[in-house]
């Protein structure tokens, strides 16, 4: 059925063959992709979240509005928190390029501190809102408003314990080419993070105050 | 002793004697069956010593071909599971009219129908799609596996255990009985305070991470690890259809984690997605999970389309026609499929100018389809057709298929579709379609690649018995229905009062058996085949006289796949090769690149089904800890920096010489 | 220069023991890792963009709800474009441009996803829940649809 042959050894060398083969071949790093196309997938879980906000957000089913609930001076202390731990893991990425360990450990350090502090503020708000009677179970609105902001303070989270590991792996190993893609990978989801809470801010908070 | 009352809760939740199911007859002889048999296969694998092969060489194994092959014996399992649920329903609406009650209440008649469709399209056509991918891509694009290999081995783990909770629900407490989309408020806390929805939602989440990242998996393989010279408009169509349905699993299957985890709140927390008061709103799922489901049967088809394509083009002996219009038409058939949700629900009452705007892009759908098939036609005339086993399921294909998508196009007209949808009509399109595309492409491709895999074709007697079973058995059991349909009968129904209707369903069930025997016929295909393997044996490596890189290699092709990557001028690049006077080298081998097997993808994906089971039956302490645990695996495994190693020139050049001795000692 | 550099690749592979595909050539490498300068660049965009929304909302500055969401929204778009292109270093030619395909669709699918889960939405309120708030209808639905008949 098919015509596969050999050659021997003795007819072999630049033979016509060599036009169909490559004797070592490094195929590219798909990590990066790999990851950015998780993080396309991600986009569209929160896609979903902001669909449902949007459908139910103002079904207040007789309990409390947005106006009545947002403190929007916390909001602002907040997302100044994530914008500037965007900006030190950044710096982070900028010590790695100049293969410092010690500083890129100290910007991740800080940027992680940020973030806990992004979380912790959260919480804080969430617990606030639970005892004034307006926890997720209260209405539609509220349901979808904690789903959406819990959901990226979840990712938040996560992020903080991957930054965390990856603190010890960087102090452990150094800043190899392995690593160097995986904070590579961190910094795309720490950024991307940051963009979905601008959504967050503006399409939720903002825009959830307005009559 | 208020404290030990708590410690039972917190230990075992909701879980107690009463979740096993000793009353009912069919379960308890089902599960004396499935108790017997893996005692012969558990006790079978001891006596042979097989548990440490077992782990080492399939378990833990990130072999792209292992994989594959596992993907495909679990959809192969697990389609003999809810073929049994199919039989069932056929027994029971042929035997239930008047006063006889048939054998299953309705209460279990709901669980069983609800079980077939989620086992049929997440459990059986899934996998074995991904199984198919995941075996040939990296073959056909000249690499020497996927882009992460770790992560592959992970997702069929995931997958694997979430159709284990699937099957755990059979003997531990029930499933869930609102259908296999499980629309609120039926599946709500209110509809459905028992564990079945949980069940249900856990499996399929716990799945559809594993899917998720098979999907990231073979983007990336695909996009990165093609052979040089291999450009986009060079890769076989195979190819192409897989890079066109996992850019569909990864742009879909999101939104089903998203809307299963809202059920799951509402459930747990008492949120209020889609509860009837407080602001909820149900028809919200409805839109959400169409919007997932539509490209779902998409990401279904395209591989099967992909298949044909190959089994086209091998069998006329010619390259396939139109290739530039095969890619287009895939392409435009993965935007559009996210333009036509809403044909699930036309009567759900969004009304007549989005209806008509859904309608039309439903039809529209349909046309890059129908170009494919006059691609193949043209491929196959003036070409030099053989009747072998993958081309009988292709021909099956192309005509079931297509009057399959005819009668989708009829309820494309939403006038149409307030008779038709949900009746018996609607569930004999779409298993007209799944059918005759995805069961006879997943066949079709089996009996390709069967020799590829495994070194020795199947049995052909026993391959076209098995298809003229289902291929007869499909129409006899589903045309009844399409008559049934029309005369207004509703699905999902165990009890009928009208005499009238009863010859339908009894010719209906007749079908099945023949269906049945069709799937009878394969498994003894499968045995026949080993037994006479020696006279099977693909020495070659290309026993179809087939055009694809893959044919290149031995059957089955050694782990690193190609001792030198090949390099491509041509479309067909195997056929490129042959044509051109290709000999393969031999010798100057170098070590090659590998990565290592890891048991770490077994063990995350068995946590996960464990904090699964826990979050289903409110075991809060097994949750957590299975959390915890969870973490640290994970944590653990990311401080594995080995993760990889060479294997000798001396052995590449081994295994050459091996291949060469047996092509030379059958020339 | 070719011969000194195919001799480093085995020794260079062997050294690192690290999977196949690490790019030592940086031909490909996800485009650049920014400076200094465009991080700066970079923030300081993002914190006027943030900025103003947040003075325009609290201190009531516009009027019309409406007018003022989109004013929010196009902000909002703006500074998500900013972070794009400063922070995740978003260009055309990353990956072979298909880190910006991958964008173009997800980002397509988002919006059917979005506009057309309002558009079936509304209508499905509309049809079918009779005597929901009517904010919901004034939510969703544009302008111009005000004036029909039956519409507050």
């Amino acid at each position: 059925m098919s015509e596969i042959s050999n050659s021997s050894a003795a007819t072999m060398g630049a033979t016509p063959s060599s036009r169909y083969y490559v004797r070592e071949h490094h195929p590219e790093n798909g990590t990066l992709l790999g990851f950015w196309m998780y993080l396309m997938s991600d986009c569209l879980i929160f896609a979903c979240l902001f669909a449902t906000y949007a459908v139910l957000g103002r079904n207040y089913a007789g309990g409390p509005t947005g106006a009545e609930l947002f403190d929007l001076p916390l909001v602002a202390i907040n997302t100044s928190l994530l914008l500037l731990s965007s900006i030190t893991y950044g710096f982070a990425m900028l010590e790695m390029q100049k293969k410092k360990v010690r500083t890129t450990l100290i910007w991740l350090a800080v940027t992680g501190l940020l973030g806990a502090g992004f979380i912790y503020l959260e919480l804080y708000e969430f617990i606030h809102l639970i005892h004034e009677g307006a926890g997720p179970q209260r209405s539609g609105f509220l349901t979808s408003f904690f789903a959406l902001v819990a959901t990226h303070g979840l990712h938040v989270s996560f992020g903080i314990v991957w930054l965390i590991t990856l603190m010890f792996q960087v102090n452990k190993h150094g800043l190899t080419p392995e690593n160097g893609r995986r904070l590579m990978c961190l910094s795309m989801f720490w950024h991307f993070l940051d963009v979905v809470w601008i959504g967050v801010f503006t399409f939720v908070y903002l825009m959830g105050v307005l009559p | 002793m208020p404290d030990h009352i708590d410690m039972t809760k917190l230990i075992f939740g909701r879980l107690s004697w009463e979740a096993i199911p000793f009353h009912e007859p069919i379960l308890l002889i089902t599960f004396i069956g499935v108790l017997i048999g893996g005692v012969a296969v558990l006790g079978g694998i001891t006596y042979f010593r097989l548990w440490g092969t077992l782990w080492r060489d399939w378990i833990t194994s990130i072999d792209h071909k292992k994989i594959g092959i596992m993907y495909v014996i679990l959809g192969i399992v697990m389609l003999l599971r809810g073929f049994a649920d199919a039989l069932m329903m056929r027994a029971q609406q042929a035997l239930s009219f008047g006063d006889s009650a048939g054998f299953l209440p309705p209460h279990h008649y709901d669980q069983v129908f609800t079980a077939h469709g989620v086992i049929m399209i997440f459990f059986v056509a899934m996998p074995l799609v991904t199984g198919l991918m995941n075996y040939v891509v990296p073959l056909q694009i000249g690499a020497r596996d996927v882009a992460f290999p770790f992560l592959n081995n992970f997702s069929f783990w995931m997958t694997t255990f979430g159709a284990g909770l699937v099957m755990a629900s059979l003997f531990v407490g029930e499933f869930a009985r609102t259908g296999w989309l499980a629309y609120p408020p039926l599946s709500g806390i209110l509809g459905s305070p028992d564990v079945g929805v949980d069940y249900y939602i856990w499996s399929l989440q716990i799945a559809g991470v594993g899917t998720l990242l098979s999907g990231i998996n073979l983007i990336a393989t695909i996009v990165k690890m093609r052979a040089p010279g291999m450009n986009m408009m060079k890769m076989p169509v195979f190819t192409w259809t897989a890079l066109c349905t996992n850019v569909l699993i990864v742009a879909a299957f999101p939104i089903l984690t998203a809307v299963l985890g809202m059920l799951s709140l509402d459930r747990m927390f008492g949120t209020n997605f889609f509860t009837n008061d407080l602001g909820g709103n149900a028809m919200m799922y409805v839109n959400l999970i169409w919007i997932w489901g539509h490209p779902e049967v998409y990401i279904l088809i395209l591989p099967a389309f992909g298949i044909f394509s190959e089994i086209v083009s091998t069998f006329s002996g010619k390259r396939l026609f139109g290739y530039t219009s095969m890619v287009y038409a895939t392409v435009v058939i993965t935007i559009l499929s996210y333009l036509v949700w809403l044909h699930h629900f036309f009567t759900m009452g969004s009304g007549a100018s989005v209806n008509s705007f859904f309608g039309i892009t439903t039809m529209i759908i349909s046309i890059p389809t129908g170009a494919k098939i006059f691609n193949w036609l043209f491929t196959m005339y003036r070409g030099r057709i053989r009747f072998e086993v993958p081309m009988l399921w292709t021909i099956g294909f192309m005509i079931t298929f297509v009057i399959g998508g005819m009668t989708g196009v009829m309820l494309a007209v939403p006038p149409a579709d307030f008779v038709l949808h949900n009746s018996l009509f609607l569930i004999a399109h779409f298993h007209n379609v799944i059918i005759g595309g995805v069961v006879f492409g997943m066949f079709a491709g089996i009996n390709f690649w069967f020799p590829k895999a495994f070194g020795y074709k199947l049995d052909d007697f026993w391959g076209r018995c098995s298809f003229w079973f289902w291929c007869i058995g499909f129409w006899v059991a589903f045309t009844p229905l399409y008559v049934l349909g029309f005369m207004g009968v509703t699905r999902r129904m165990s009890h009928f009062e009208d005499p009238s209707l009863q010859i339908w369903f009894q010719i209906a069930a007749f079908g099945a058996l023949l269906i049945a025997a069709g799937i009878g016929s394969f498994i003894i295909q499968l045995v026949v085949s080993y037994l006479r393997r020696d006279q099977l044996r693909d020495t070659t490596g290309d026993p179809w006289g087939a055009r694809t890189l893959e044919w290149s290699t031995s059957s089955p092709p050694p782990d690193y796949n190609f001792a030198f990557t090949p390099r491509v001028h041509d479309n067909d690049a195997w056929a490129d090769m042959k044509a051109n006077g290709y000999t393969r080298p031999q010798d100057g081998f170098v070590p090659i690149h590998m990565p290592k097997n890891t048991g770490a993808g077994f063990i995350i994906a068995a946590l996960s089904a464990v904090i699964g089971f826990g979050l289903i039956w409110q075991m809060w302490l097994l949750a957590g800890a299975g959390f915890v645990a969870l973490m640290a695996a994970i944590i653990t495994h990311t401080f594995n920096y080995k993760r990889d190693y060479y294997i000798p020139a001396d052995d590449v050049v081994r295994v050459e010489a091996d291949r060469t001795r047996l092509l030379d000692s059958h020339v | 220069m070719s011969a000194p550099q195919h001799q480093a690749h085995p020794s260079h592979a062997e050294k690192y023991g690290h999977q196949d595909g690490f790019d030592v050539h940086h031909h490909d490498h996800t485009a650049d890792h920014g400076t200094l300068k465009s991080y700066t660049i970079g923030f300081v965009l993002a914190v006027i963009l943030t900025a103003i929304p947040f003075w325009l909302v609290m201190a009531n500055v516009i009027e019309k709800s409406s007018t003022a969401g989109l004013v929010l929204l196009g902000l909002a778009v703006v500074q998500i474009v900013v972070h794009m292109i400063y922070f995740l270093h978003m260009n055309s030619k990353s990956e072979g441009g298909w880190t910006i395909l991958a964008l173009i669709f997800t980002i397509m699918v988002v919006v059917i996803m979005l506009a057309g889960s309002l558009w079936v939405m509304y209508h499905l309120n509309h049809n079918m829940m009779p005597g929901m708030s009517q904010d919901l209808i004034q939510e969703a639905v544009p302008g111009s649809m005000h004036n029909m008949p039956g519409m507050k």
